[in-house]
């Protein structure tokens, strides 16, 4: 702790209660992300009890194959986050920052897939709004479907949008050696919202893609 | 005694400013717009949250004068709804929030567990800028021409039929609650991990037990109102079918989410007034809080049964009997740790050593104020008479009971307890508690009548109504000048006492509090040394009463 006195910050007594402090600070932070992404939720069960067929068809339509892909490179980069972490805790400079480039590629390889999926989805008409078309039985509700889809996974890219700037910002001090067993907790923290955006996506592959598929 | 007319001070040779403290430490608009420290953030969010309560003020003074008469004659019917909109989304999001959290809470819950600053700095200082970017969405759209859906927004008219700048005072909204989201989790952290050796939880001040049940609901309820307009705001301009039944989307729903945050935001306000009224009560009756576990303890059940209570904002929206049921039933349960609040706070009176300083005149009033407030908030959680009252001045009145005759009482008198604290200096005594009458008396007489009024059938949100209201709207009108007249006495004492009070002791009350044993204004670390805490808080003993002649004056 001595060797890296930098780190602390004048108002603590010393580096464990920051570390307490700035962890437990996030994990209040998640919390409030929980009440956010919340709000959407409800309004998806509201509407999916009420509208059940037009919710499936829409469901159906998008292409699962691409959502559970996206879910398998997502949590491969949850993986590389938690080897990031303890590439600082064994005090290895270098392997700290692989594995948070790797983290930023899974990242962008996510986004890229959600991407080509947007543009699928663009090409269907199947935007709410004007140009909507849907083949369904209700395509009235199916449109709703489609604007909880694009607000759920929208946000959710923005968080990882935000997520990946985030790691990028962290790559410069890892290389120059800011991280190490004592201290690490930036990392730490990162990773604790890197995993909590991936968990999101867990909840929202079932919700928006299993629930209705079947063969078309 | 009363030396409210004293024209300049004569600088005492053993009371001098401390050679450094956290107002003198640095000077120039730099050291205050970059500050980490939470007194001067403290400070900046004063400043804010005082300019919008004037503009909110503003908006009220223009109703009650368009309610003067029968005719809507001052201004035009939208121009009305525009007023009454603005009055409500200034006053609730500008200034009620903030006021006690982001200025006294700021300012205190370091001083108070004797830590050298939050546990955030930046993000503190961040929340401020936050607060004000939202403030200038708001305003821009106040400037071009405002909004008039209601403070509430309720959908289907905010995201299809309103033709005025619901989108950016939405977004206004949307980003200034991120930081009292910031804020909350600033004090959930500080107040966990910064507490001094020996500060254990029930040795915390109730103000801190008040700020941690405020912090608890500003994070768990901020963010689905910030989803819930930004879904309002997609609505608009995406054209998305959330809330719109044109588009196959239910504006219920959307009352439920806007409540599920917008009533426990009644909390956010009340709780911290009650806070400040619990450490008013125990100086100035040099006494402490009778029953403090309960009293704490009833400020985290307030924080959880506000969240179980939303939908009786929803009684003749379509709700199912029985959900109106559960909802009222729940939302009577409220008034129990309330009343628990009430009582002890009175049982500590009894046979306490009364001082009738400044601030606990605001305390008293607080007290009386709020159990009004409260009782008639039973009165509309009863099925069959909200019915009646529903969407009328009743309900004007009620919630004017708590939030002007609770929040702004106990934000008054905190102010005027901890501002010798704050500034290092002293207030004029007589026309400070002059002030204090005039809030008190133009409170009741601006917002008694609208019982009655409401009682009678006067429905809210009218800009004219049948000429036999007119005798109990003038009398309102009249309370608010008065009103007004009570808020603008102490903005200008308090501006005249920075420059030329009379410097104050570190302890003029001769309260107890770690944040009276260091200097007026204190330092900017807050203390030389870690204090360690030996003992709970109120520890009065047998003090006696503080005696006239020892009492502060300015």
């Amino acid at each position: 702790m001595a060797s890296h006195p930098t780190a602390l910050a004048h108002h603590f007594d010393n580096l464990e209660q920051q570390r307490e402090a700035s962890t437990f600070g996030m994990w209040v932070f998640l919390v409030t992300e929980i009440m956010f992404f919340g709000g959407l939720f409800t309004a998806y069960a509201v509407y999916r009890l009420r509208y059940q067929e037009a919710f499936a068809a829409a469901s159906n339509s998008l292409l699962t194959w691409a959502g559970s892909i996206n879910t398998a490179v997502l949590i491969c980069s949850s993986l590389t986050m938690v080897l990031a972490v303890r590439s600082a805790q064994v005090d290895r400079r270098k392997m700290i920052v692989l594995f948070l480039c790797l983290t930023i590629l899974l990242g962008a390889v996510f986004l890229g897939i959600k991407a080509y999926e947007y543009r699928t989805e663009w090409q269907e008409h199947h935007f709410p709004g004007a140009g909507f078309r849907f083949a369904g039985p209700d395509p009235r509700h199916a449109e709703m479907f489609f604007s909880i889809y694009f607000c759920m996974t929208g946000l959710h890219a923005l968080h990882m949008i935000i997520g990946m700037s985030v790691l990028a910002a962290l790559l410069l001090p890892a290389w120059r050696g800011r991280y190490n067993p004592e201290w690490h907790n930036p990392l730490e923290c990162v990773g604790l919202y890197w995993h909590f955006v991936d968990i999101v996506w867990i909840f929202l592959l079932p919700l928006l893609y299993l629930f209705g598929a079947h063969p078309r | 005694m009363d030396t409210a007319n004293t024209p300049a001070v004569e600088p005492m040779p053993e009371l001098e400013l401390p050679r450094t403290n956290y107002l003198n430490a640095a000077y120039g608009p730099r050291s205050w717009l970059f500050t980490r420290d939470h007194k001067r953030i403290a400070i900046l969010y004063l400043a804010s949250v005082t300019a919008f309560f004037a503009l909110g003020g503003f908006f009220a003074l223009l109703i009650r004068l368009e309610l003067l008469t029968p005719e809507g004659d001052l201004v035009g019917p939208d121009t009305y709804n525009k007023l009454f909109t603005m009055h409500g989304i200034v006053m609730v999001f500008f200034f009620l929030i903030p006021s006690i959290p982001a200025v006294l809470g700021n300012f205190l819950v370091p001083l108070m567990i004797g830590a050298k600053d939050l546990a955030f700095p930046k993000l503190n200082l961040a929340s401020w800028y936050v607060y004000n970017l939202g403030a200038i969405f708001t305003l821009w759209s106040i400037i071009h021409g405002g909004v008039d859906t209601g403070w509430t927004f309720y959908t289907p008219f905010s995201t299809t039929y309103s033709n005025s700048y619901v989108v950016s005072a939405a977004l206004g909204i949307f980003i200034a609650g991120f930081s009292s989201i910031m804020t909350g989790l600033n004090f959930i952290v500080t107040i966990h991990r910064l507490r001094a050796p020996g500060l254990t939880w029930f040795r915390l001040p109730l103000f801190l037990w008040s700020m941690y049940a405020t912090s608890l609901i500003m994070v768990l309820g901020t963010p689905v109102i910030a989803i819930t307009l930004l879904l309002v705001a997609a609505e608009r301009v995406l054209h998305l079918g959330i809330f719109d039944p044109a588009l196959g989307g239910d504006p219920v729903l959307y009352q439920h989410l806007f409540w599920f945050y917008s009533h426990p935001a009644v909390y956010i306000m009340i709780l911290p007034a009650m806070g400040v009224t619990s450490e008013l009560v125990a100086a100035f009756s040099r006494r402490a809080v009778v029953g403090y576990r309960v009293v704490a303890f009833a400020s985290v059940a307030i924080a959880v049964l506000g969240f179980l209570v939303w939908g009786h904002h929803m009684f003749v929206a379509g709700e199912s009997v029985y959900a109106a049921t559960i909802f009222s039933v729940l939302s009577m349960l409220v008034a129990i740790p309330s009343a628990v609040k009430v009582f002890n706070w009175t049982a500590t009176l009894y046979g306490g050593a009364i001082s009738l300083e400044t601030p606990m005149l605001y305390a008293l009033g607080f007290i009386g104020l709020f159990t009004i407030g409260g009782l008639t908030g039973v009165m509309v959680a009863t099925l069959g008479f909200d019915v009646h009252v529903h969407d009328t001045y009743f309900v004007v009145a009620h919630f004017h009971y708590i939030m002007v005759g609770g929040a702004i009482m106990g934000y008054m008198g905190g102010l005027h307890y901890w501002w010798p604290k704050i500034s290092g200096r002293l207030y004029p005594v007589f026309l400070s508690r002059l002030a204090a009458l005039l809030i008190f008396v133009g409170f009741n007489l601006t917002f008694f009548p609208q019982f009655i009024l409401g009682y009678l059938g006067m429905p809210r949100r009218y800009w004219s109504y049948p000429p036999e209201f007119q005798v109990l709207n003038v009398l309102s009108t009249a309370g608010a000048s008065v009103l007004g007249l009570g808020y603008l006495l102490p903005a200008a004492y308090f501006i005249w006492s920075m420059r030329y009070g009379k410097l104050s002791p570190a302890n003029p009350w001769g309260a107890v509090g770690l944040e009276w044993d260091t200097d007026s204004p204190p330092p900017t670390h807050n203390f030389d040394v870690t204090p360690i805490v030996t003992r709970g808080p109120y520890d009065y003993g047998q003090q006696p009463a503080l005696a006239p002649q020892e009492a502060p004056v300015g």
